[in-house]
């Protein structure tokens, strides 16, 4: 897994390539709330190159975003692919989260 | 089809994960499954083996064994071995997936997904062991 984030004016774009299984999602979650601990509290989480994720992954993105809550901010997700499209929907995390198809929709509903 | 049965035993730690998971995609990729029903066997066997790393052993280390066989329509069977606690994940309640961000948990998540990924799969307890079989339809689950 690897984590790439960059801040644009509205929002922090974090971009996930890889997996975030039960051996990477620890890592997932503390970048997110490094990022959170830094005063960033809208995030645009881009999945486009994420290949894989289980619960456990959505276990760090569920903790992250109760946190962001707490803060008024909030967590929108763009570009997610197959079998990571599949997981949200099934999990019931697609009616749970803002989804958008590109990185650049997202942006604009901030 | 001399390739099976197969299997392999390992200690029951999160640092088994890859190596287990490079086992079982191999047995899938030799009875020729396609690359995306491969990945949700992948998302069944983490959910299944995280589970026993986590909570079969709590006061000793164990081992988990994970074997690949062919039943008799040369269907591959997967089963999943621990000499832990005995407990039947299967029966975990299925998780609220309609609750807002606030109440909504994760637990139970992850063997909803395997429920929902593979339609034939049984616990039993044999000889000390807790035993799951799991026969694995080759054609991606339905959406």
């Amino acid at each position: 897994m690897e984590i790439a984030t960059k801040k644009e004016d509205s929002a922090v774009v974090v971009s996930v390539t890889g997996r975030i299984d039960a051996v990477t999602a620890p890592e997932f979650e503390k970048e997110l709330l490094a990022l959170m601990a830094g005063g960033d509290y809208t995030l645009v989480l881009n999945l486009t190159s994420l290949e894989y994720i289980s619960s456990a992954g959505l276990r760090s993105i569920l903790s992250a975003a109760k946190q962001l809550k707490a803060k008024d901010g909030k967590m929108l997700f763009a570009g997610l692919q197959g079998p990571v499209k599949d997981v949200f929907k099934i999990s019931g995390f697609g009616s749970l989260f803002k989804i958008f198809e590109t990185e650049e929709e997202a942006l604009r509903q901030i | 089809m001399s390739q099976f049965p197969t299997e392999m035993r390992v200690p029951a730690t999160l640092a088994s994960l890859q190596t287990l998971l490079e086992f079982v995609t191999s047995c899938a990729e030799r009875r020729g499954v396609g690359q995306a029903r491969i990945r949700e066997i992948e998302l069944v066997m983490e959910e299944l083996l995280v589970n026993i790393f986590n909570y079969a052993y709590p006061e000793r280390p164990g081992d988990v064994e994970v074997a690949c066989r062919l039943d008799n329509t040369g269907g591959l069977v997967v089963e999943i071995a621990d000499e832990g606690i005995p407990f039947n994940t299967l029966n975990q309640k299925d998780p609220d997936r309609e609750a807002g961000i606030d109440e909504r948990t994760v637990g139970g998540l992850g063997i909803f997904f395997v429920k929902r990924l593979i339609r034939d799969i049984r616990y039993r307890r044999e000889g000390g062991r807790d035993i799951l079989t799991l026969t694995v339809d080759p054609a991606p689950a339905p959406p």
